[in-house]
């Protein structure tokens, strides 16, 4: 065979595998991304409906209760709360009043059915979505503020 | 005042490895010969002062020095001293140190192993390693000194992260980093090669052994980050697509490609200017690593207190390496020759086709690595890219990869009858489609997927099989022949492991009071109590579990929740029966009301055969490397 045809066969190859590779990329990066909410967004209804997403805030300190193997806690950004259920162990990390990211989806009754709740390695280390959250809320506090609500 | 003596030695260290990246590329491009051989005394003057800074650092940490802010933070008089040692890389500054002191310690070996080499050569890779080194050096000086003071000084330290009081810290990140240093020495060698031009067939014989070195101790450093993961997080998983193990893993994908793309270069003096630019490749994609897991811009189980200048840094450092070594390939690349010509059915083709696989599965991590960093910089919001991606993207691209395999090895180079290979093959092809049916159907279940892995596995594995025997019909097989075989196998001992644990693995969470049993996986396994127990710094409540399959008993099992006295953070710590064929995995979760706790129970099949196939990978590379034609040269020379 021809080096020229050679050469040309060989990119042909690499491009098809590159073309399959994409197709199979794009099509993952479509079902498997998860969008970081924060609570007061979705208290507004700006969560995605019937769709895998992620929460990151406070957990409400006294908000834990146990039933068997599921918890119920409330995970807040200080401004708006939202009930979270999750049936399994939590992580080591997870406490109230601390920042955590959990992963799941909202039930017709307005309950945030938690599918993974997410562990850091630190103690001192708090989840940026979870701090982003706050100071979201934060900041959207004050700007009520002094537009001359009671908030 | 010792620790000062190691930010001075710090210091000195720049100065020198200043000299050591300047005067030996100037002398080595104008011809001085007394600044050339300024390389080797640089290179061995800066790593006696960096081995004297992490001695001292050392030393604080063993002598619980908390006047030293990095200790105060990082240790705890109540340490075992086997972690306050561990503890030195346990934290941001002491991991740097631990990464520069390597590339040092990469530096004098190739120096001391490269008398060999003619001396511009020789000028020009440790010049290269010395302008990193200071690179590296400038960065730890300016924003993360691990010998800064603190006034005054604490009464005790804050401790080391309770995760981190393991066997594993001691090892996995020199181990890592060892790797990810090590490609260092390849790109060194790439860069001298595009200065001086002489892009041949030695200098690919040249920095083979070193980059398969590397290699060895990236795959070594993963497995145990790996294994780490899974017995001391608590998780049972034993990879999670996490940023950092991506970090870690593109690299030792790119390097992989680079093996193979090195012995065409030097074998047949083809793909050049692929093999530099795979050097040049993996080299940056190790720095990429070090930004992503210092920077802080990734939420990962990893991150660390997080210092925007130190991410900026590290991006300029990073953008003026790949930058200015890809100006130089592209100003002096297309100069060199093409090599020997191949046909299309070689063992080159086969080659470049595995590079091409290697290269688009690492650029599809890398995508899903970054791909939520970049929409955050777009605002375009925030959002995460779960396991779910990487598998399905990456499990189909090393399917055909595991194919090639099978039949690259067979193939000669430049020209090779592609139809009697596959010929010879049908024994091979047989064993691997009754492997994929039958040993689902043993373990009781049978899926597309797992038939999928294991015919693969069996595949390469008949393969090698088959080319061992025709080997020793031919005489003695080399020690690379031999180590690629071994490696192969790493391969597909790795795969069988993957795909026994992916489909037959069982887990449960469950609430247990005292005399109750959960069974999972064949085996019966009763709780018979809590109760609390001391270790030297912390105090734990201990479940007692018995492990019983058909009623007799086999091991007890002892999972503890640990609080340490130094911090608030509860840590799990899992017992596990592990075993050829499975592990009985069993952790305590917290305790329910009423003295019943919750627990969780893994039935694992085969997992340990995904560090035991990482373990032959290693040993494969090792054994090619100690092949004869790389030790021949050595001694020549000296004779």
């Amino acid at each position: 065979m021809k080096p020229r045809y050679k050469r040309a066969l060989i990119i042909i190859a690499a491009l098809i595998a590159i073309g399959v590779a994409a197709l199979l990329i794009l099509n993952a990066l479509n079902s498997n991304i998860a969008l970081y909410v924060t609570p007061s967004e979705v208290a507004a209804g700006k969560a995605p409906q019937g769709q895998v997403f992620r929460i990151g805030g406070m957990v409400k300190d006294g908000s834990l209760k146990r039933d068997g193997l599921t918890v119920h806690f409330v995970i807040t950004d200080l401004v708006k709360e939202i009930p979270v259920a999750y049936t399994g162990i939590l992580p080591d990390l997870f406490k109230e009043g601390k920042g955590a990211v959990i992963q799941g989806r909202m039930n017709a009754n307005g309950e945030f059915i938690a599918s993974e709740v997410l562990a850091k390695h630190d103690e001192n280390y708090m989840p940026p979505e979870a701090k982003h959250a706050l100071e979201q809320a934060q900041k959207n506090g004050s700007n009520a503020s002094s537009n001359g609500s009671n908030k | 005042m010792i620790p000062e003596f190691g930010h001075y030695a710090l210091v000195l260290a720049l100065c020198i490895a200043l000299i050591q990246g300047v005067l030996p590329l100037l002398g080595a491009h104008y011809g001085r010969h007394d600044w050339l051989v300024l390389a080797r005394p640089a290179a061995q003057t800066v790593f006696l002062l960096l081995a004297i800074a992490f001695g001292i650092l050392a030393w604080s940490f063993y002598a619980n020095d908390f006047s030293v802010l990095y200790v105060a933070e990082h240790s705890n008089s109540q340490l075992p001293v086997i972690y306050r040692l561990g503890a030195v890389w346990g934290g941001h500054e002491g991991s740097l140190l631990l990464w520069i002191f390597l590339l040092s310690t990469w530096t004098i070996l190739v120096a001391q192993l490269s008398k060999a080499l003619d001396d511009f050569m020789v000028a020009r890779v440790i010049g290269v390693l010395g302008l990193i080194t200071s690179g590296l050096l400038l960065f730890v000086l300016t924003t993360s000194n691990p010998f800064e003071r603190l006034l005054p000084a604490a009464q005790d330290g804050r401790s080391l992260n309770p995760l981190l009081q393991d066997p594993g810290l001691v090892f996995h990140p020199p181990m890592l980093y060892m790797g990810y240093v090590g490609f260092s020495v390849a790109f060194a060698f790439a860069i001298a090669s595009l200065l001086s031009g002489r892009l041949d067939a030695a200098w690919a014989r040249w920095s083979r052994p070193w980059t398969t070195a590397a290699w060895v101790f990236l795959t070594l450093g993963i497995a145990l980050g790996s294994w780490w993961a899974y017995y001391e997080l608590g998780w049972g998983g034993w990879w999670f697509w996490d940023p950092v193990e991506n970090a870690s893993f593109i690299p030792w994908l790119v390097g992989t490609a680079l093996l193979h793309s090195l012995a065409v270069t030097e074998k047949r003096g083809g793909f050049k200017s692929w093999t530099v630019l795979l050097a040049i490749t993996a080299f940056s994609l190790s720095l990429l690593g070090t930004f992503l897991v210092r920077s802080g811009v990734l939420t990962s189980v990893h991150a660390f207190a997080t210092d925007p200048r130190r991410g900026i840094f590290i991006l300029i450092f990073l953008s003026l390496v790949v930058g200015s070594s890809l100006l130089l390939y592209a100003w002096r690349a297309p100069k060199s020759s093409m090599g020997g010509k191949f046909s299309l059915s070689s063992r080159e083709t086969f080659i470049l086709l595995g590079n091409v696989f290697l290269i688009v599965s690492a650029g599809s991590v890398l995508l899903g690595t970054l791909y939520p960093l970049l929409i955050d910089a777009l605002h375009l919001g925030k959002i995460s890219v779960g396991p779910p991606y990487f598998n399905s993207v990456f499990v189909p691209i090393m399917v055909p990869l595991l194919v090639l395999m099978g039949i690259g090895p067979w193939a000669s180079w430049k020209q090779s009858n592609l139809v009697a290979i596959i010929k010879r093959l049908w024994i091979a092809f047989l064993v691997a489609v009754l492997a994929g049916i039958a040993i689902p159907l043993i373990m009781g279940q049978f899926t597309w997927l797992a038939g999928m892995g294991f015919m693969l596995a069996f595949w390469v594995i008949a393969s090698g099989c088959m080319q061992i025997v025709r080997q020793s019909k031919a005489g003695k097989p080399t020690r690379s022949f031999i180590g690629m075989q071994v490696a192969h196998l790493g391969i597909a001992v790795f795969v069988i492991g993957v795909t026994m644990v992916g489909a037959y693995q069982e887990e449960k969470d469950v609430r247990m009071s005292a005399g109750d049993t959960v069974s999972v996986g064949g085996y019966q396994i009763e709780l018979q109590g809590v109760s609390a127990a001391r270790g030297p710094n912390y105090q734990a409540m201990r479940g007692i579990f018995l492990l019983s399959k058909n009623g007799i008993h086999q091991i007890n099992l002892y999972p503890e929740k640990r609080s340490y006295f130094s911090s608030t953070m509860p840590m799990t710590e899992a017992a596990i029966d592990a075993g050829l064929t499975r592990d009985i995995y069993v952790s305590l979760g917290e305790e329910l009301d009423d003295r019943s706790w919750a627990v969780r129970v893994y039935y694992k099949p085969f997992v340990d055969w995904i560090w035991g196939g990482c373990l032959l990978m290693a040993l494969g590379g090792v054994l090619a490397m100690s092949d004869k034609r790389y030790r021949l040269k050595l001694k020549n020379k000296f004779s």
